[in-house]
């Protein structure tokens, strides 16, 4: 009798499951599955923005006209360099702030209010105040510069094709630093205190607690952030699109892709580059699920 | 000896985060209370503070109207998203059926999705729907941004429920539906603000899709129309009136960060440590 209770309770509780997750996942096919499809699909044809519906199947020709495109290439490299370098400064800025925040200080209320701040302003709205402030004739870190005396001239930052990158990364740094830090606090508070009592009653020095003690023990927070940031950064659009505009210096692969689809009007390889970017990360999340050590499903 | 210097560090330190992290945005404000040329003197405080870009950005341009537009798009998305993921993460959550780890991993890889990736897909889906130019259209593309997350945080709170109330409810003769609505969702609420400000964040700060599925000015973001200001040449910015967009638009996000600064942190972290 319980038995049978408790088996047409599971049966009834499986299917109220799926009802339930119906709307979401009808949803989620709708406004990413369809789409999805529809993008892969364009990418084999030479569609264009005034008559997509009169798409012809090309096989491979946008890819190999993508293979061709020198500013293509660009656009990938750029995309990896950005997200290399932003992601590892991220990091250990992240670390550091978050190491400030978890130790024994006053005032640290007003510490975290603060590190939120960049993180609560739109990238569009950074974008913009850094572009003022990176102005090569008017901006206020030219000026600080020059009366700190480390150059001499006004540099062009978002306009010289050698700084442009190096502006893009510095405001995504400001940005996206807190986010970083947040997350490590949360690894950082999970771990347990006696190791840290334990090596301050043996007094050892605070610099060798950190590496053989709080990194060892913060890995699996640092790699899941890391791969967070990752996949987010090589989509990077917004920062890029208004900083620096459309200048091939900065050009991302998201930057690239909407280039060829809205300016160009060339649905085809621009659909195809999205769907390289897709292929791209898809393949680097598969490999940080493999090798990451991430546990999708830790459920009970 | 050794303490006394690892203070002095570690405030100083403090102090550097602070300034470098709410500068940027003083400086904004400052810019945004200067017209004309005193624009373009460097001055940490505005001699002559002066409202005109803040006036000017209302009068010249629909402003009022995009805020507007942002405030529907925002509360829309948060609302359809949070209606479909209260149900959805009960399931995630609470049950253990076949194909649950398969449907957490989708809705996982979907968070992942790079926007551009579906980008001329959902600009056909839109047109055809005749939803281009609307902000209804923003509403239904913003769930490929906010629904993964969503599902994805509010899974995590639903998780740390207790299995007793569940129980007796079960014992009782509640169905699945009132558990979910009736007993859980009540007990939620901290859970669905946490996760409705992140969404809420999440499309207030969207810009590609508001770009391309857009086109008359009356019809954009704020993103949008900041990004697009433009001045009386080409090569000359509005710097003062696009500062004065910036700080009307952050100002409520930056209070709403202050006021639930511990949720958010909570909820970011929810999503992505203990996943």
């Amino acid at each position: 009798m319980a038995s049978k209770f408790r088996s047409d309770l599971t049966k009834e509780r499986t299917r109220a499951a799926w009802v339930f997750m119906l709307p979401t996942l009808l949803v989620i096919s709708f406004v990413a599955g369809w789409p999805l499809l529809r993008t892969i699909w364009f990418s084999f044809t030479d569609a264009s923005l005034s008559n997509m519906s009169a798409a012809q199947f090309t096989a491979f020709e946008n890819f190999e006209f993508l293979f061709k495109d020198s500013s293509w290439g660009t656009a990938v490299k750029n995309t990896l360099y950005f997200a290399v370098i932003s992601v590892a400064l991220e990091t250990v800025l992240g670390l550091v702030i978050a190491l400030v925040l978890n130790s024994q200080i006053k005032g640290k209320g007003l510490l975290r209010t603060a590190v939120l701040i960049p993180w609560a302003i739109p990238t569009i709205v950074s974008a913009k105040m850094w572009g003022w402030m990176l102005h090569d004739v008017y901006g206020v870190i030219n000026d600080m510069l020059i009366w700190v005396g480390f150059i001499q001239q006004p540099i062009a930052w978002a306009a010289d094709p050698k700084l442009a990158m190096i502006s893009v990364i510095l405001v995504d740094v400001w940005k996206t630093t807190p986010f970083m830090a947040l997350l490590l606090l949360a690894g950082l508070q999970l771990m347990p205190q006696e190791c840290f009592e334990a090596a301050r009653v043996d007094g050892i020095h605070p610099i060798r607690v950190f590496w053989r003690v709080t990194l060892p023990l913060l890995k699996p927070a640092i790699i899941v952030a890391v791969i967070f940031r990752s996949l987010d950064a090589m989509r990077v659009f917004d920062l890029i699109y208004v900083l620096t505009g459309g200048s091939s210096e900065t050009m991302s692969m998201s930057v690239y892709a909407r280039q060829q689809l809205f300016d160009f009007q060339n649905v085809g390889v621009g659909s195809a580059a999205s769907t390289l970017l897709f292929l791209m990360i898809g393949l680097f999340t598969i490999i940080f699920l493999l090798f990451g050590g991430i546990k999708g499903d830790k459920i009970k | 000896m050794r303490n006394v210097k690892q203070k002095v560090l570690i405030y100083s330190l403090s102090l550097v985060i602070i300034i470098v992290c709410v500068f940027p945005f003083y400086w904004a404000v400052v810019s945004s209370l200067k017209s004309g040329t005193d624009l373009f003197k460097v001055e940490f405080i505005p001699g002559n503070p002066a409202w005109r870009n803040y006036l000017e950005i209302f009068k010249e341009q629909p402003f009022g109207r995009n805020i507007f537009n942002s405030v529907v798009v925002a509360v829309g998305t948060v609302s359809l998203a949070l209606f479909l993921a209260v149900t959805a993460s009960y399931a995630l959550g609470r049950v253990a059926f076949r194909g649950r780890t398969a449907l957490l991993v989708t809705i996982l890889a979907v968070s992942m999705f790079p926007q551009v990736a579906v980008l001329s897909g959902m600009f056909e889906l839109i047109r055809a729907m005749g939803l281009y130019n609307n902000l209804l259209g923003l509403i239904l593309s913003y769930m490929i941004i906010t629904l993964p997350f969503t599902v994805w945080i509010m899974t995590t709170f639903m998780k740390q429920l207790p299995k007793e109330i569940e129980e007796a409810a079960i014992i009782d003769g509640a169905n699945t539906w009132e558990i979910c609505t009736k007993i859980f969702l009540p007990l939620l609420w901290p859970a669905l603000v946490t996760t409705g400000l992140l969404a809420f964040i999440a499309a207030w700060n969207e810009f590609l899709f508001a770009l391309t599925f857009t086109i008359e000015e009356k019809a954009r973001t704020v993103p949008v129309a900041i990004a697009l200001m433009t001045g009386a040449s080409e090569y000359e910015l509005p710097w003062g009136k696009i500062m004065a967009a910036s700080v009307v638009v952050t100002l409520p996000l930056i209070t709403l960060v202050l006021i639930f600064q511990r949720r958010i942190v909570s909820g970011l972290t929810a999503g992505a440590v203990k996943g």
